[in-house]
């Protein structure tokens, strides 16, 4: 009996890799979700289980492999296309312990036609088989990459469909702007017809000016990738050693003697739920050494791409907007005003310091619940607030419509659907036309 | 008695007409079957020709030589450019013709062109060997043999007349629906859905008191519908303008429950832009009147066409209503109002040559596909025409995309997307409007038409002589000069410093052809059209710019074949509905997959590793 289901789903026509990968974070934590997609999924949990379960109901299975028992685990099953990536999908929930993970994840590995997920595949497969738009695919992408807090709820709401709601009523406005300019274009005979309405250059303006405000919201990736932040100074001022306290760990060599410090070693890091990039700077000093030379230029070009400096040098020489730090408060006072003083031998000062980041910090990020646009997404919104801004005044119609139309063409790119017969719709229920 | 053609048409209406004698052209034998030969080029609704997008598509199809434009001009009674204010993409040429003048102008035509023989009958049947057409069967016995047929029967299938309450089949009034034929094209199993469009009452224009009318004189200037034309040639008549009115609306209101469209009786979709009256009353119901324009519809004949009031009322109601207007107080209708229902077929069966896909050699043209306008009709006629012969000779397709020309927009709306409501071209269908205008429309298309071997030497004659004064022009433009230069010729351009050729100047809207005559009076030796032309070209030459990247991206995409057996049904991730939708179009391409209704970028991924993977 097995066999032959096994057979019947080996030869499955639409036949692809059936794909594996660990779905929550790192282990060890209480709960490791595993989730299997494609069709061998099914083949793969009763591989496993010695079961298949009822579709969508959550069933206590003890996982086996060659013999052994892997798990007590919770585990789930959805049937194509009625789940996450449209294919078979199974989940198990495991006791979140490394060596259970690691021994589950190494039992899939040799199960018939399964294979490791590459980054971000199953959001990949879900939105190939149309499960959800590309906006929505976006944020599930960042949703898996999230690890702060803010993160995360960022990606919900445009998983949620938050930012798809917003563009689908730019994209409602766009249509009856549209509508509009065609109807006094192809039906401008009929009388119900006037000419522009005085509200819609207000109505345009208005749109123009809401795209505009999006476009000067802190972008989507700060959440994602940390606000940079560059430890600056001259050698030996204490950068390393500042990085190493902040971030906890031995990320950066340090040694007493200067220059030690050659590449830009980054370091992302949540304090306090705010997402920073932390990053070390070769010590700013003219050198002859060329490995050092390499990493001051280097070092320049993260000054410059910096949200934030913490500077370590001396405070009259700070580069505007920095924070100024004395690092060394242990050793002695500073040579003149700072921001702050701290400690990384004694740790003294820097909840201080940390405060000054976040605060620092709040104006580059977007605020909580506040729906983000990503590089993409920035790119068509800036497309279709430039096609208005070309055309805001403009009284020729067809150059109107020219705008409107490669503003709604940027905007279909977002979520997709729209087209003529849309902006029809919107232009019939409002106009009595026919003769 | 046995006959024998390259192809037959069926219906001598402007589908039928036209592609009986594009056919005729490319020099295939070509037989048009017509119940009746008097019939031939009837205008059976509004006797006006154009407008716009309509006139659109009839420059297009005249400069492929076809029949529509130069039989308007040999009928026309009023000339009118819609727009003519307004950047020239939109403007549309638009005719009153006479009606019978019209006729004669088709017959005329019909009768000049060689290989082109009008056969009168009623057709009973086509004549098939499995899925492929040989011939047609009469009614009276005939059997003709040919290689390809061109259905263009108009509202036939399953044609019903409302008037009232009253209904009976019929296509037009007193004229018989063709059933046998029907009922053979209902075995086939092609897709069939519903649709209805409506007339107004004819008046008496005797009965017309004219004097306190708003009236609409024909436009000066001797601009004709298609440039062999030499001029106008018949007295112009004026158009009038009347209003509906409460009292019009109280009137219809009290009626409603026995107009067939609110009583239920009417299941067909009708046009949203041509609704009957007793759908504006009812659903702008806040608009207290609205405009009906009084057509002639012929130099010596009395009867005048109220565009606007479209209605299924009955007689009485009509007769009551139209009397509530100005000037029309003691109008008498000559004939009155009524409501068609007819099937169309579902044109997603359609290739982009209008060849039924799995029939072979059977073209669709014209309402059956689903269209309204005489000037939609004509162009499928042309585009049917034009590849039933080069089927029937070997030659390939003559295809036509949306970058070039509105044809092209109108059969890939039709083959894609299929109709919800009668389809009628606006300008707004056309995403590159700009380029495609009616007075470009033989420099657009003519070049085509040559290569496709479809253009008289006159036509060749009158291209090769256009082209150049094209090309005099253009050099004329290329003169350089300065701000304070044009300043100087009235033309109050800021002066940036920059001396730019005349063409490049022609972006500021104030630099018009009669700035340009000024500086360069040498614009004068050609026709002001021509120059008008060349300045509408680089007026929005930027923009057109920015689309030639587009429209190489369209003709890339297009360039990706899907397989015509592909089943989407396995593929995964497309929805129920876009698998329906794309098996009903089979799009050819990947360009064409891309604008259907509803397909994602994802899907269209999808059916690409698909369509690549049976491929490999």
């Amino acid at each position: 009996m097995a066999t032959d289901v096994r057979a019947d789903e080996r030869k499955d026509p639409k036949l692809s890799d059936t794909i594996y990968a660990l779905s929550s974070g790192q282990p060890p934590a209480a709960i490791a979700l595993v989730r299997i997609s494609g069709p061998a999924a099914d083949f793969a949990l009763r591989t496993l289980a010695g079961h298949l379960p009822e579709p969508r109901v959550a069933t206590l299975a003890r996982l086996h492999w060659k013999g052994e028992l892997l798990d007590n685990a919770l585990v789930l099953r959805f049937r194509g296309p009625n789940s996450a990536t449209g294919e078979d999908v199974a989940e198990l929930h495991l006791h979140g312990g490394r060596s259970v993970v690691a021994a589950t994840l190494a039992a899939l590995s040799e199960v018939d036609g399964l294979r490791p997920a590459a980054p971000g595949e199953f959001t990949r497969r879900a939105f190939e088989q149309g499960r959800i738009d590309l906006a929505e695919a976006e944020g599930l992408a960042d949703l898996l990459e999230a690890e702060t807090e803010s993160q995360r709820r960022n990606a919900l709401l445009l998983a949620g469909g938050a930012l798809s709601r917003q563009v689908e009523s730019w994209q409602q406005r766009l249509l009856q702007l549209a509508g509009q300019v065609e109807a006094a274009l192809d039906f401008s005979d009929e009388d119900d017809v006037a000419p522009l309405t005085p509200t819609f250059a207000v109505e345009w303006t208005a749109l123009r000016e809401e795209l505009a405000e999006w476009l000067r919201r802190p972008a989507a990736e700060r959440l994602k990738d940390g606000v940079r932040v560059v430890i600056a100074g001259p050698p030996n001022a204490g950068k390393s050693s500042l990085l190493n306290v902040l971030a906890g760990r031995e990320a950066a060599i340090t040694a007493a003697s200067p220059g030690t410090t050659r590449d830009v070693i980054e370091i992302p890091l949540a304090l306090a739920g705010t997402p920073f990039l932390l990053a070390d700077t070769a010590g700013l000093r003219e050198t002859t050494d060329e490995v050092e030379t390499i990493g001051v230029v280097r070092a320049r070009t993260i000054i410059e791409a910096a949200d934030l400096i913490l500077w370590l040098g001396d405070p009259r020489l700070a580069p505007p907007g920095a924070i100024r730090v004395h690092a060394k408060a242990d050793l002695g006072s500073p040579a003149a005003e700072v921001d702050v003083q701290v400690s990384a031998r004694t740790g003294a000062g820097l909840d201080e310091l940390v405060r000054l980041m976040i605060h620092h910090s709040s104006r580059l990020l977007p605020r909580e619940g506040e729906v983000s646009l990503n590089a993409r997404q920035r790119g068509l919104i800036e497309v279709v607030e430039q096609a208005l801004g070309e055309a805001d005044g403009e009284s020729d119609l067809l150059i109107l419509s020219e705008a409107l139309r490669g503003a709604l063409k940027a905007v279909d790119r977002i979520t997709g659907r729209a087209g003529v017969e849309d902006m029809l719709d919107t232009l019939f229920e409002r106009f009595c036309i026919g003769k | 008695m046995s006959l024998k053609f390259d192809i037959l048409v069926v219906g001598g209406g402007h589908a039928g007409t036209e592609a009986a004698a594009a056919a005729a052209r490319l020099g295939a034998s070509v037989g048009l079957i017509s119940f009746d030969r008097a019939q031939i080029g009837t205008m059976s609704c509004n006797p006006a020709m154009g407008g716009l997008g309509k006139g659109h598509l009839m420059r297009e199809v005249d400069a492929f030589d076809g029949l529509i434009a130069r039989a308007s001009d040999a009928a026309a009674i009023h000339y009118r450019m819609l727009n003519a204010s307004k950047g020239a993409a939109v403007r549309g040429p638009r005719i009153q013709a006479d009606r019978r003048l019209y006729r004669k102008a088709i017959h005329d035509l019909i009768e000049a062109q060689p290989g082109l023989a009008v056969v009168e009958g009623e057709v009973t049947a086509l004549r098939m060997q499995g899925r492929r057409v040989t011939g047609l069967v009469l009614a009276d016995g005939r059997n003709i043999a040919s290689k390809a047929v061109i259905l263009a029967t108009g509202t036939f299938l399953g044609g019903k007349l409302h008037f009232g309450m009253k209904g009976c089949a019929g296509g037009r009034v007193g004229e018989r629906a063709a059933t046998s034929l029907a009922h053979q094209l209902r075995s086939l199993q092609l897709p069939m859905a519903r649709l209805k469009t409506g007339t107004p009452p004819r008046l008496d224009g005797r009965t017309i008191d004219w004097a306190g009318l708003e009236r609409q004189p024909s436009d000066a200037g001797g601009w004709t519908m298609s440039p062999m034309t030499p001029a106008r040639g018949l007295p112009q008549l004026f158009c009038a303008i009347t209003r509906t009115n409460t009292r019009t609306h109280d009137i219809i209101r009290a009626n409603l429950d026995r107009s067939p469209l609110f009583a239920g009786e009417i299941q067909g979709v009708g046009p949203r832009y041509c609704p009957s009256i007793e759908d504006k009353v009812h659903r702008f119901a806040e608009r207290d009147g609205h405009q009906v324009f009084l057509e002639p519809e012929g130099l010596d004949d009395p009867l005048i066409y109220p565009n606007g009031i479209s209605t299924s009322l009955p007689d009485d109601v009509q007769r009551a209503m139209v009397r509530t207007m100005p000037g029309l107080e003691r109008v008498e209708i000559a004939q009155p109002g009524y409501a068609v229902e007819y099937d169309h077929i579902d044109p997603r069966i359609l290739e982009p040559t209008l060849a039924i896909r799995d029939v072979d050699g059977l073209y669709l043209a014209g309402q059956i596909n689903g269209t309204t306008g005489y000037e939609e009709a004509a162009a499928q006629g042309l585009v049917a025409g034009l590849n039933a012969a080069a089927w029937a000779g070997g030659s390939s397709s003559i295809l036509f995309d949306r970058g070039e020309s509105y044809i092209g927009v109108m059969v890939d709306d039709l083959v894609l997307q299929g109709v919800t409501e009668p389809y009628r071209m606006l300008t707004a269908r056309a995403e590159y409007r700009l380029r495609l205008r009616a007075d470009n429309a033989e420099a657009r298309l003519t070049p085509k038409a040559v290569a496709a071997g479809c253009v008289s030497a006159e036509r060749l004659r009158h291209f090769a002589s256009a082209s150049g004064q094209r090309e005099k022009i253009e050099t004329l433009l290329t003169k350089r000069c300065g701000a304070a230069d044009l300043n100087q010729t009235g033309a109050a351009v800021r002066d940036d410093g920059v001396r730019r050729e005349l063409r490049e100047w022609i972006r500021f809207p104030e630099v018009d052809a009669a700035v340009l005559l000024r500086l360069v009076p040498e614009l004068g030796d050609s026709p002001a059209e021509r120059v008008e032309e060349a300045i509408q070209d680089h007026r929005y030459a930027p923009y057109i710019q920015r689309q030639h990247s587009e429209i190489a991206r369209l003709r890339s995409d297009e360039r990706l074949r899907i397989p015509p057996d592909l089943d989407y049904a396995v593929i995964p991730g497309l929805s129920i509905e876009m698998v329906e939708r794309l098996e009903r179009s089979r799009p050819s391409t990947l360009g064409a997959a891309s604008r259907i209704r509803g397909i994602t970028p994802a899907a269209l991924a999808a059916i690409l590793v698909h369509a690549r993977r049976k491929a490999a």
